[in-house]
């Protein structure tokens, strides 16, 4: 056995680190009875705050509900994923191959180290291969083989040239319609339009969920697409769960959220974090330190002297110090 | 066995040791077992007499805490990931099992706090402490799940914002935040698996160690309370003090030395 | 007097909504939500009450 923390004598006391075994007094002390009330007094807090206060449950984006709400940024979204420049298209590993787009310490970047694994490819999927679905669309279906049979330059300028023609304030989506001035943009109009009417019909969510198989339970392909427009953040925004809102503590309406997150939120609000492009490995990096410094907190001297330093067990053992002293 | 019926003898107890099968691994885990925790410190009905305060409660709570979250969690999975969204009583159940999950949290950093000014990694204590923490961040990341797995607004803005601190880690490889199919069963079996055996290891922990003793009171030499060199237990005033009070039963430390 | 389960689960629908506008403090570049600060409030409240508040033991001591 280590004598670490018997009589003094085999190993300097570190009043820390070691104690001196208990010769005191034992009083009764039922353990299971304990437990029993406070699995009652639990039971009763709990059913209590779940009458009074109930739980929030606010109901899902669809890509149906986002470009009926707000067409206009569906279609915004649209075209930069078929030209690639959404945030989809250009975040790097785990879902496409884009340099220099993961985050990193230094040398130290294990996004990029991880490589791609839910592969993404935003013109195709988002794109291209839901309009190939639609039956019976002889002027959409024109529209994408004259698309995918151009050359990448001949795309590129379709692109930027619909990317500008939809910033434009003569751009509207009046009577179910996207209008946008057909300044050189080729196939894309009817690209787009295709896309954001298959979209208001609900086909669009089914098509993303379902493009390999029948049954889906990976929501990675429509909750990218539809994180990537303005939509969604906007409602996020409007309830404080925005990263530089220290949304992550925050639930919707007035429920409390995770406040146990503080720190990890707090991390995102201050510089460098909050405005680095690699703020997110910062702080997870900075996060793992503290927790495993928590973790490990028995080792650490000065730190694991701050109980005793703060004499706050004085109080905690009050009882037991006036005992001693009659 | 076989009883011989010329002489009437008794069959022999089966569940008796025998030196023959000291070896049987059966035998060394059951000896390594009881020697470590025999039934009186496995389940004490004493606690020293410093066991005297209103923090002591909070570790109780915070199990009584996990036993109605897990119980709530067992329920909503009867009826399936949807029943919430559609049904009142489902919604009512869910509402139970967000609470818990705040009065589990509420109870745990209680008793964080109280365990931190109590120094209680102190006297070998450490590996209760450290599988405390691990408890802790095992519980934020089933909780992590939880949310993820609502299938609501909320669930979709946190799994497209959380992604991406956790790709940037590498993690998001295979832990895909976005596909609510992994994540809740993470949330419904791997996790909750992870906190019941850490907790399960924590408690039995306390059990073996005992609960810490406190500090030397102030003024005094670190030590408190030992012995003289007559023999007899001395504290802080140096007078003698008690010894075990705790008749007809085994010590709680009794072969250990905490 | 037939109760059903969707009665009794109408029933605890809930008694004060905290659906609708959150409600937020702002303190310098801290911003908390009220139903946050109030958590974190009452631990607080609870921790310094749980180590003031006098734990009576029973059955007394044997010396």
């Amino acid at each position: 056995m280590s004598g670490e923390t018997t009589r003094r004598g085999r190993r300097h006391f570190n009043p820390d680190r070691d104690v001196d075994q208990w010769h005191g007094k034992y009083l009764p002390y039922d353990l299971p009875k304990e437990f029993a009330i406070a699995l009652l007094a639990v039971v009763i807090l709990v059913v209590g705050l779940a009458v009074v206060l109930s739980s929030p449950d606010e109901r899902p984006v669809t890509v149906k509900s986002w470009s009926t709400a707000d067409p206009m940024d569906f279609a915004q979204t649209a075209i930069t994923e078929l030209d690639g420049t959404s945030g989809t298209a250009t975040y790097g590993p785990p879902y496409n191959d884009v340099k220099g787009s993961s985050q990193s310490i230094g040398p130290f970047s294990p996004e990029s180290w991880a490589g791609v694994h839910h592969p993404i490819d935003t013109a195709q999927d988002y794109v291209l291969g839901p309009l190939q679905t639609l039956p019976d669309d002889p002027a959409v279906a024109a529209a994408v083989k004259a698309y995918t049979s151009a050359s990448p330059a001949q795309k590129a300028t379709w692109t930027a040239a619909y990317e500008k023609a939809i910033a434009s304030p003569s751009a509207t989506f009046t009577d179910g319609a996207l209008r946008i001035p057909p300044r050189g943009v080729g196939p894309v109009a009817p690209i787009i339009s295709g896309l954001t009417d298959m979209a208001r019909s609900g086909a669009l969510d089914g098509a993303l969920l379902s493009s390999h198989q029948f049954y889906g339970t990976d929501y990675t392909k429509p909750l990218l697409f539809i994180a990537d427009g303005a939509y969604l953040e906007n409602l996020a925004t409007n309830q404080n769960l925005g990263g530089s809102q220290w949304g992550m503590m925050n639930e919707t309406g007035n429920y409390p959220g995770q406040a146990w997150l503080w720190l990890y939120t707090l991390w995102y609000q201050v510089p460098p974090m909050n405005t680095s492009a690699s703020g997110d490995l910062q702080v997870w990096a900075l996060m793992m330190i503290l927790t495993l410094g928590l973790a490990l907190l028995p080792f650490i001297p000065g730190l694991r002297s701050i109980p005793r330093w703060s004499r706050v067990y004085r109080l905690i053992w009050r009882q037991h110090y006036r005992d001693l002293a009659e | 066995m076989t009883v011989d019926t010329h002489t009437g003898a008794s069959p022999v107890d089966p569940s008796a040791d025998r030196p023959e099968d000291a070896d049987q691994w059966s035998a060394r885990l059951r000896r390594t077992a009881v020697e470590a925790l025999p039934p009186q410190k496995l389940l004490p009905d004493r606690q020293p007499a410093y066991v005297a305060s209103w923090i002591y409660v909070f570790g109780v709570l915070t199990l009584a805490a996990l036993v109605v979250v897990i119980a709530t969690g067992c329920v909503l999975a009867i009826f399936g990931p949807t029943w919430w969204h559609v049904s009142t009583v489902g919604l009512f159940v869910n509402s139970l099992h967000l609470w818990s999950v705040e009065v589990f949290f509420f109870c745990m950093v209680i008793h964080l706090w109280g365990k931190f000014f109590m120094a209680a990694w102190r006297g070998r204590r450490r590996a209760t402490w450290i599988t405390g923490v691990v408890c802790f961040v095992v519980s934020v990341g089933a909780a992590f799940t939880g949310y993820l797995s609502q299938q609501n607004f909320d669930s979709q803005w946190i799994s497209t914002q959380a992604k991406d601190g956790i790709n940037s880690t590498g993690a998001g490889a295979v832990f895909n935040v976005t596909n609510f199919g992994q994540m809740i069963m993470w949330h419904i079996m791997l996790l909750p698996l992870c906190i019941v055996v850490l907790v399960g290891i924590h408690v039995l922990l306390v059990r073996l160690r005992g609960v810490v003793p406190p500090f030397a009171p102030p003024g005094d030499s670190p030590g408190g309370i030992s012995e003289n060199d007559a023999g007899h237990l001395v504290g802080a005033t140096g007078r003698a003090t008690a010894t075990d009070t705790n008749p007809g039963a085994v010590r709680p430390d009794a072969g250990t030395v905490s | 007097m037939q109760i059903s389960i969707t009665t009794i689960g109408a029933l605890f629908g809930s008694l004060i909504n905290l659906n609708g506008n959150g409600h937020y403090v702002h303190w310098g570049f801290i911003q908390i939500s009220v139903a946050n600060l109030v958590v974190i409030a009452l631990m607080v409240v609870v921790f310094i009450a749980a180590i003031l508040i006098p734990f009576r033991r029973h059955g007394g001591g044997e010396g």
